[in-house]
């Protein structure tokens, strides 16, 4: 029914979801996994769902993997809905997370696997194996057996083997989480590597916000079956359009503020302290209203003097590359501001002291809710 | 203090029970040991005397492991009870491998308990109600059909191995990692190639495993087959029941021992195959 009122998109979105419902159990028990969920991915994009377990991102890629069917909506692959079909008609790949390596058969046979079901000739195979090995930088392993090669290894043929018969759409799910701090670092370089040599759309699914921000080009971040907000990883990070979305990603700052007024997306708001400050206001909000802004702990600066905002310094936590400053404020609040550390000039504030804290306009940012 | 706590943890760790550390423990050990196999022991002794005497030692030799050899009766025998293990344990392994399945892949299905149970029953119904149940109903197909051939025992032996196979396939089936096929799904295999190129080479030894055990379970029946065969049907075990009833020489001693021999060899396969991990 949506499919009739949306006018048809340019085919430049590699996977359109429109309207996708997931519901599983009946009854009491009936539980809504997905709630008319819509999102289009672009062409050649890296493209995450964040959010919580349990926040549906995994159903979703099952749903365009094939493994599970949506109870209602579509899924659009170029064009063309591929929702009832099964997945060995789709050509989408999948990376698992336990990486699902065929035990029973060597690297080089498990990364051929697709492309023999696909029947596709012999020594197009070969010849594609071998690119796919050199790709991840595992020809000297080709004949071992899966359980002879290490966790990282096994990552690279997996995927290799998701790889090989170049589909229209990767699809990653949480395909780092099982290895070691210093190795998934590499990997995610590694990730975005193979996304820009293959020029293949991916679509990585993690509950890991920072993972999503270094790695993707846009976002979705999702909770209890909703997609919430989808926008670059600065778009996400700077202008969070709800509560949970500020909350999920990095460390913010929660202030009660009044709209005055507002103009092309932008409004004046009289913070708590009787300050007036300028920040971005997503539609829908009129002069009077209540809302809540909210302030990276780097947007904000530590001042000797008084300033947007007022408090008395209660703890100061040293982290290396930054320092982050616990400040109580007058109105009874807390707020952190988070400062980057120089070689000298240490910021001389400890706990006790009366500061300022300033919130240059364009700083803080208008929530939904 | 530290030290003192060390070593009350390590007096803690000693007074933890322990059945091997029980008085007797040893001695119930080695008693069970010499009940099973000093038996067995003697038998296999006595099938090399030379002497007719299955008590007095009358010297080493052959001379029984020929004469079994050469008894027309016991090739029979023999024959007929690899023909039926055979072709039961293979029947009983597919049906095995089949149910084994049904009851393991996908969502439960209503009855999935039941059916659990049903194939399993054999293993609790006593075998002489099962070996009387066949008797009566093989009897009235016999007289309405008028056929006595070896189908019978065969039809007998499948349903009573079904549960021996299915035992070690289940659990083959069960350690292993659905996420497999739907890989397989995902890089373009249908589900029949991917139950052909990922389940069943996966299942593999857990299926000959169940085949072998069904082999043997058949090889070694009494009880069933003494009331279902029909008149010179003799399997090893009935020929065997029949001959120590009458004349008892070392000849029963030879044919145990090759048959102990066989048994133990099928087992010791089994074994390594279920031990064997992908």
């Amino acid at each position: 029914m949506t499919g009739d009122i949306v006018p048809e998109k340019p085919v430049r979105d590699a996977i359109e979801v429109r309207g996708v419902s997931k519901i599983f159990g009946a009854g009491e028990g009936r539980v809504a996994a997905l709630d008319d969920v819509s999102v289009s991915i672009r062409e050649n994009e890296f493209f995450t769902l964040l959010g919580p377990s349990g926040c549906g991102k995994t159903t979703l890629l099952r749903l365009i993997a094939g493994f599970d069917f949506p109870t209602s909506g579509q899924i659009m692959l170029h064009g063309e809905d591929i929702a009832p079909l099964p997945p060995f008609k789709r050509p989408v790949n999948t990376v698992f997370q336990n990486y699902a390596l065929f035990p029973h058969m060597t690297v080089a046979q498990n990364i051929g696997f697709g492309l023999e079901m696909l029947g596709r000739p012999k020594a197009e195979i070969e010849a594609r194996v071998a690119a796919m090995l050199k790709l991840v930088q595992m020809e000297k392993l080709a004949g071992r057996r899966t359980s002879q090669i290490s966790g990282g290894q096994q990552q690279r043929v997996a995927l290799a083997r998701a790889l090989a018969p170049a589909p229209k759409v990767l699809l990653l799910d949480e395909p780092l989480s099982a290895l070691d701090f210093k190795l998934r670092k590499e990997m995610q370089i590694e990730l975005k590597r193979l996304q820009h040599e293959t020029g293949i759309t991916f679509i990585f699914v993690t509950h890991d916000q920072e993972e999503a921000l270094t790695m993707s080009d846009r976002i979705a971040v999702m909770s209890s079956g909703r997609i919430l907000q989808v926008g670059g990883p600065r778009d996400i990070y700077d202008h969070p359009a709800e509560r949970f979305v500020a909350n999920f990603i990095g460390d913010t700052n929660f202030l009660p503020a009044t709209v005055l007024s507002s103009a092309g997306g932008k409004a004046r708001v009289k913070l708590a302290s009787g300050i007036e400050i300028d920040a971005p206001l997503p539609a829908g909000f009129t002069p009077g209203s209540e809302v809540t802004v909210v302030v990276r702990p780097e947007h904000a600066r530590l001042m000797r003097e008084a300033s947007t905002l007022n408090g008395t310094v209660e703890n100061v936590v040293y982290f290396g590359t930054d320092t982050h400053f616990h400040v109580a404020l007058d109105q009874g609040r807390g707020f952190v501001v988070r400062q980057q550390n120089a070689r000298s000039g240490e910021a001389g504030v400890s706990a006790g002291d009366r500061v300022g804290i300033f919130v240059g306009d364009g700083a803080a940012q208008v929530l939904k809710d | 203090m530290a030290s003192a706590g060390e070593g009350r943890g390590v007096a803690l760790r000693r007074t933890g029970f322990s059945v091997k550390r029980q008085t007797g423990f040893g001695v119930i050990a080695w008693l069970c040991f010499f009940m099973l196999y000093l038996p067995i022991l003697t038998l296999v002794l006595f099938s090399f005397n030379a002497d007719q005497s299955m008590a007095v030692w009358g010297g080493f030799s052959f001379r029984w492991y020929e004469s079994a050899w050469h008894n027309q009766t016991v090739q029979d025998a023999s024959l007929r009870s690899l023909q039926i293990a055979f072709i039961a344990a293979i029947l009983a392994t597919v049906a095995a491998t089949m149910a084994a399945l049904a009851t393991t892949r996908g969502r439960a299905f209503r009855g999935e308990q039941a059916a659990y149970a049903m194939i399993n029953t054999p293993l609790i119904v006593p075998e002489i109600v099962t070996a009387t149940a066949l008797l009566i109903f093989f009897a009235s197909i016999k007289v309405s059909t008028g056929y006595t051939g070896l189908g019978y025992l065969i039809a007998a032996h499948t349903a009573f191995c079904i549960p021996f196979a299915y035992l070690p396939i289940r659990a083959r089936l069960e350690s292993m990692d659905l996420t497999l096929e739907t890989a397989a799904g995902d890089l373009y295999a249908t589900p029949w190639q991917a139950f052909r190129r990922i389940t069943l080479p996966l299942l593999w030894p857990g299926i000959i495993a169940g085949l072998m055990l069904a082999f043997v379970i058949s090889l070694d029946d009494v009880v069933i087959t003494e009331l279902v065969k029909s008149g010179g049907q003799d399997t090893l075990p009935t020929y065997m029941l029949g001959q120590l009833r009458r004349i008892v020489t070392p000849e029963i001693n030879a044919i145990s021992t090759v048959f102990l021999l066989l048994s133990v060899v099928i087992v010791t396969l089994f074994f390594l195959l279920s031990r064997q991990r992908s």
